[in-house]
């Protein structure tokens, strides 16, 4: 009883300082993750709320909700939001702040002014962005392609540009963070092939971000210049050539749609080991594929201008690198279920958000074949297709990889237990509710549903209520743990330092940890990662 | 006054060392980036070049290729200057150093100057893009092109170059109130790094947009 108390007296990175200042002024990594988890959170559901509309207005072929100008406005938000202001800075704003320092047993990252100086980047570009909304919004698709953007849209494109362009320094400064102490500040004998996965996917996950966020910062730049000052620089009228935009544009973005996969891959390759108890099979090969996906993903720009005028030859060699990217993709899916073959299996929710991504990945993958390949490309393009497609990869892959990072590291982060039995059924209700909003789109979109349309024909409609249906479901999924996380903050029994029995550093340390992670410095004796038999003799030592 | 080192040392460091070696590697990283962003820059350029070699040949004809040469020349002194800089910090000079990071801002703003008077007159020649840009002749859209890239890139060149004075006046009045010493002078040489970067820029600048007219 006295123990429980003096537990409970002990200062932690939540308790240490009170107030609403010390936390806005806070240079703590794992605060920081919070600020960020706030931010995210709430951009998901104002995203998510276009998504809502969007859906609603597809119940009927004919425009019932919105106007087709309304409705080019929603998914444009829909995107931007969506892309800049979640899922890019999602998992490795929030548990890659909270964990990377934690991972390499360090006291902080290298430059934590830094780290808070990106998060009120972030906070600014992300209130640009949302006075762009208020004030009428934007319809030019997420993408900002010109001539339409730079000369024709008569909405606020300039004000989104900068919007992102501002949230761009603070992903830049955080990536370039990340990568310094992965460098720098690891504890004495954490050598690279020591580090958990989460650290080399992050790793590579920050260097793709260090490439090519500045080349989006740089082409934003050029169709703000382009829309004020009214020179051509994109304008065919002019001398310009929109296709460079194109070209520009995916060389960040595609890279970009890899750094919203691989920080899940991240999350997935330290929950399987966990809740198989079994080390994690192939590190090695895991490991670098997430290297060969970062820079097999410069590679691939092209494979988005199959049909806007692309030479034969390029075009070629754009779609075999895009098929090279499966390589590494099922490098780390055939290592992960290897990692489950013949392990003690526990299907804790954790567990049951990663088995969904590995499915739901999978598929997401898969189809992106069919959209690498020339010849099917020219019938899919512009689709339903290719929605369902990259919502597999970016809700089923990392949505669901964020939600079970979240889950596996709740106890770590508050000290608390979630309610296990609720968190499964919404595991479900989210799996299921995905399952019927996309899948209904892959046929939509075979069937030759264009994408951004707000009326289409009426043999479609019952495919548009099945996946307005299942966004109902979904989003039921998707509040059910904001409810039941913020309940257990308060209410949650007390996790222990290791609930999972894992073996990560960053559970040897208390729960919530200290302000500075940990009260010795740690000493990584152990031959390798995932170590769980050395694991199994402390816990019998104890 | 107490050890300068441990004065140093912020708390979630072990060793001086592994600070020092962060900072460093700190600003390596971030000229990556910044090397990406021109690098957007220069590809959208030599696309255009490509596709319009004439006109662009004929705006890089009205550069002041003498102001250009000169003002590269003065650029690559005050990287002289700065690299004798970081040398007389490391050897604890600190009197030395404050002279060549003054010396190292007044060059600075010198190319600055003569830039300033490049632009004033491309405007007065009707070669500043937009409203102002005014020229006849088949290759006058492509032309226009050529310039909103020179304002564009040597325009983000200036604008690093302004955040280079600022750093090195920071340096400076650390020197000052003596917290920089031969033991302690890692701002010193990442400070060094960024501004060696922003010359070499631009050089590639001048070559870009000084030189094709030549051929003409």
């Amino acid at each position: 009883m006295i123990e429980a108390v003096a537990e409970k007296l002990e200062k932690n990175y939540l308790n240490e300082k009170q107030g609403l200042l010390s936390w806005l002024l806070s240079t703590d990594h794992k605060r920081i993750g919070i600020l960020y988890t706030f931010s995210i959170t709430c951009f998901f559901f104002l995203g998510g709320f276009f998504a809502l509309l969007m859906r609603l207005e597809l119940l009927s072929p004919r425009n019932w909700l919105v106007s087709a100008g309304t409705y080019n406005k929603l998914f444009t938000m829909h995107g931007i939001i969506m892309v800049w202001f979640f899922l890019i800075p999602s998992i490795p704003g929030t548990l890659g702040n909270f964990l990377i320092p934690m991972m390499v047993g360090a006291k902080d990252v290298a430059f934590p002014k830094l780290n808070l100086l990106s998060w009120y980047i972030f906070m600014l570009g992300g209130t640009v962005t949302v006075y762009a909304l208020i004030r009428g919004g934007v319809d030019t698709g997420w993408t900002f392609y010109t001539p339409f953007s730079t000369s024709y849209s008569t909405t606020y494109v300039v004000a989104a540009a900068v919007g992102v362009f501002i949230a761009g320094f603070s992903t830049i400064l955080t990536a370039l963070n990340f990568v310094v102490t992965i460098h720098r500040m690891r504890a004495p004998g954490l050598t690279w092939f020591k580090l958990p996965v989460f650290i080399w996917s992050m790793y590579a996950n920050s260097l793709v971000l260090i490439l090519n966020t500045p080349v989006l910062a740089i082409t934003l730049v050029m169709i703000a210049v382009e829309r004020i000052a009214k020179v051509g620089i994109f304008d065919p009228a002019l001398g310009g050539d929109p296709v460079l935009f194109q070209h520009m544009f995916w060389f960040y973005s595609h890279p970009a749609v890899y750094t919203m996969v691989l920080p899940g891959m991240a999350v997935i390759s330290e929950i399987i080991p966990v809740f198989s108890r079994k080390p994690l099979f192939g590190y090695k090969a895991v490991a670098f594929s997430s290297v060969a996906i970062a820079v097999l993903g410069f590679l691939v720009w092209g494979h988005h201008m199959f049909v806007a005028g692309e030479s034969v030859y390029s075009a070629l060699t754009f779609s075999f690198f895009s098929y090279c990217v499966a390589v590494p993709s099922a490098i780390k899916v055939f290592n992960w279920t290897a990692t489950m073959h013949k392990g003690s299996i526990s299907w804790d929710t954790p567990m049951l958000y990663a088995i969904g991504f590995i499915g739901l990945f999978t598929i997401g993958g898969m189809t992106g074949l069919f959209l690498a390949a020339l010849g099917l490309d020219v019938h899919v393009h512009d689709t339903y297709f290719v929605i369902a497609h990259f919502h597999y990869i970016m809700v089923g892959g990392t949505v669901m990889a964020f939600l079970g990072g979240v889950h596996y590291w709740w106890p770590k982060i508050s000290g608390k237990m979630y309610p296990e039995g609720l968190a499964r059924l919404s595991a479900l209700i989210v799996f299921l509710g995905f399952n019927l909003t996309f899948f209904p789109q892959f046929v939509l979109g075979f069937l030759g549903m264009p994408r951004r349309y707000a009326a289409y024909p009426e043999e479609f409609q019952m495919l548009h209520v099945l996946s307005t249906a299942g966004a109902t479901i979904l989003g039921v999924g998707y509040v059910l743990p904001l409810c039941y996380l913020l309940w257990s903050w308060n209410h949650g029994r007390d996790a222990g330092p290791n609930p999972w029995r894992a073996p990560g550093l960053e559970w040897k340390s208390t729960s919530p940890p200290p302000t500075h992670n940990f009260e010795v410095t740690p000493v990584v004796t152990s031959k390798l990662p995932y170590d769980f038999e050395a694991m199994k003799e402390e816990l019998e030592l104890v | 006054m107490s050890d300068p080192v441990a004065l140093e040392l912020r708390e979630h460091f072990a060793t001086v060392e592994q600070q020092r070696g962060t900072a460093d590697t700190g600003m390596w990283v971030f000229l990556m980036t910044e090397l990406m962003m021109f690098g957007g820059l220069f590809v959208a350029y030599t696309v255009y070049r490509f596709n319009h070699p004439q006109a662009f040949a004929e705006g890089s004809a009205s550069m002041d290729i003498m102001l250009g040469s000169v003002n590269s020349a003065i650029l690559l002194t005050s990287s002289l200057t700065m690299g004798f800089a970081e040398l007389s910090a490391k050897l604890g000079r600190q009197r030395l150093l404050g002279i060549l990071l003054l010396v190292t801002i007044l060059i600075g703003l010198a190319f600055l100057g003569i830039k300033f008077t490049e632009y004033v007159e491309h405007y007065q020649q009707h070669e500043a893009p937009g409203v102002w840009f005014n020229r006849s002749g088949p290759h006058a859209p492509a032309v226009q092109m050529f310039f909103v890239f020179y304002f564009i890139m040597t325009g983000l060149h200036a604008v690093h170059m302004i955040i280079g004075i600022f750093l090195i006046l920071g340096l400076i009045s650390r020197n000052m109130i003596g917290s920089l010493s031969a033991a302690y002078h890692t701002p010193v040489s990442i400070v060094g790094l960024y501004w060696h970067f922003v010359d070499i820029v631009w050089i590639f600048l001048y070559a870009i947009f000084y030189l094709p007219g030549l051929h003409k």
